[in-house]
């Protein structure tokens, strides 16, 4: 009866306000409960994604990492592909000679001498005395080899000396080394006019070195009455301090004068 | 048995010195590796293979230096040597010890380098030779001493364990 007694009401529109009412008052008790249990589920919930959040950035920080090390090491090689293509269009531009390319892997121990050890050796055919050029120039020659590396004394060292050709002079000197890696001209003769921007190549005298490697310019020329020779200070082409990849000219073979060389005589 | 470390350990040092201390320069001098490693174990009072190590060191730099071997051999004897003198007078200071090792030695080594590529035809200012090479390696292998003796000291420890 009662059922029956609310329906007949219901249907006939009478308890539409109250119906109302009770929706509203359900729906806000709804949405309280809902957010007090969202509430509740991230409070729960929270720290587990806090987790995965840390190790999804480790991750992701794993990835930067290799990724700067990859870019890193990219760089590195367009650096020795650029400096390996100025290798090549040096050999194709100088023919008559073979090179072995090498790269430098050490230096000296000792700071009185101007050395580098390249990672080629008598496997790959360096003999002693053989040139090291790069593109830019004259670097030195091969003093002592084995199996797979060989050490190249540089134009720079304290001990070496080089038969040079002045060529706007038109004449000859001898290039020296120093103990800071500052290279000098010496033996120029008074009567040449040598100025600064001279070009300097090697002689090919002494059989030590071919002919017409570019070695650098003349920077400052000192000319003294009262001396025999005149000095100047040379810009070396190459920059020592940056080898990384050197060429041995292979198809050169030192010559050795010495047994050409008049013996001193001792005094009578 | 474990003295065999010399092996690794100096070659390593050798490598270390050609590849990348040589290419830290101050002026025209840089670090000497080779010879604070060996002054340092030198001046380690249970270790009995420092003329051992000194004779390894010596051969190590000569095959790789284009320098005359009598300067690597009798530098690298002479800093065994001074460390050994010093390690029995100076025992209780032994970072002071190893400053005076590290100084002499260095000292002694560039002078012998000097007077032996003087005597071999090299020329050579004494002047750069003192203010440009000698000066600067001297200070950074004092910068470098305190460092490799702390090194050493350990491996010395590991090399010859205390017995209780």
């Amino acid at each position: 009866m009662v059922v029956g007694g609310i329906l007949v009401l219901a249907f006939s529109g009478a308890l539409g306000s109250a119906s109302r009412g009770f929706t509203s008052v359900l729906v806000d008790v709804q949405t309280w409960i809902s957010t007090r249990f969202l509430g509740f589920q991230d409070f729960f919930t929270a720290p587990r994604d806090s987790v995965t959040l840390r190790n999804r950035n480790a991750e992701l920080e794993a990835q930067v990492s290799q990724l700067q090390a990859q870019v890193i090491e990219l760089q590195q090689r367009v650096n020795e592909t650029e400096i390996l293509a100025a290798l090549v269009d040096f050999s194709r531009s100088n023919p008559e000679s073979t090179y072995k390319a090498a790269s430098v892997i050490g230096r000296d121990p000792s700071p009185f001498l101007h050395y580098i050890i390249i990672n080629r050796g008598s496997n790959d055919g360096i003999r002693r005395g053989m040139p090291v050029v790069t593109n830019q120039g004259l670097v030195g020659r091969i003093d002592a080899v084995i199996a797979d590396a060989a050490r190249v004394q540089l134009i720079t060292d304290p001990a070496s000396s080089i038969n040079v050709y002045l060529q706007n002079a038109d004449t000859n000197a001898v290039l020296y080394g120093s103990l800071t890696g500052d290279v000098g001209l010496d033996l120029i003769s008074q009567n040449a006019t040598v100025e600064a921007g001279d070009l300097i190549l090697t002689s090919g005298l002494g059989g030590g070195y071919p002919a017409d490697l570019i070695i650098g310019q003349v920077v400052t020329v000192q000319s003294l009455e009262f001396e025999l020779f005149q000095q100047a200070t040379v810009q070396p082409a190459v920059d020592f301090s940056r080898l990384e990849i050197v060429l041995v000219i292979t198809n050169f073979r030192p010559v050795d004068i010495a047994p050409l060389e008049p013996a001193a005589t001792p005094a009578p | 048995m474990r003295n065999l470390i010399a092996f690794p350990l100096l070659g390593l040092v050798v490598i270390l010195q050609s590849s990348m201390v040589s290419q830290v320069k101050l002026l025209n001098g840089y670090a000497d590796l080779p010879l604070i490693l060996l002054a340092a174990w030198s001046l380690q009072e249970q270790v009995d293979s420092a003329w051992h190590w000194g004779v390894l060191t010596a051969l190590l730099v000569g095959f790789v230096s284009s320098m005359p071997p009598v300067v690597t051999v009798g530098g690298y004897l002479a800093v065994v040597l001074l460390a050994r003198v010093l390690q029995r007078r100076v025992w209780q200071a032994p970072l002071l010890a190893m400053f005076s090792v590290v100084f002499l030695g260095t000292l002694f080594f560039h002078i012998l380098s000097f007077v032996v590529l003087t005597l071999s035809g090299t020329p050579l200012s004494f002047g750069d030779a003192a203010g440009l090479v000698t000066l600067p390696s001297l200070l950074l292998n004092m910068l470098l001493s305190v460092p490799v003796y702390t090194f050493m000291r350990d491996l010395s420890y590991w090399v010859y364990p205390v017995e209780e």
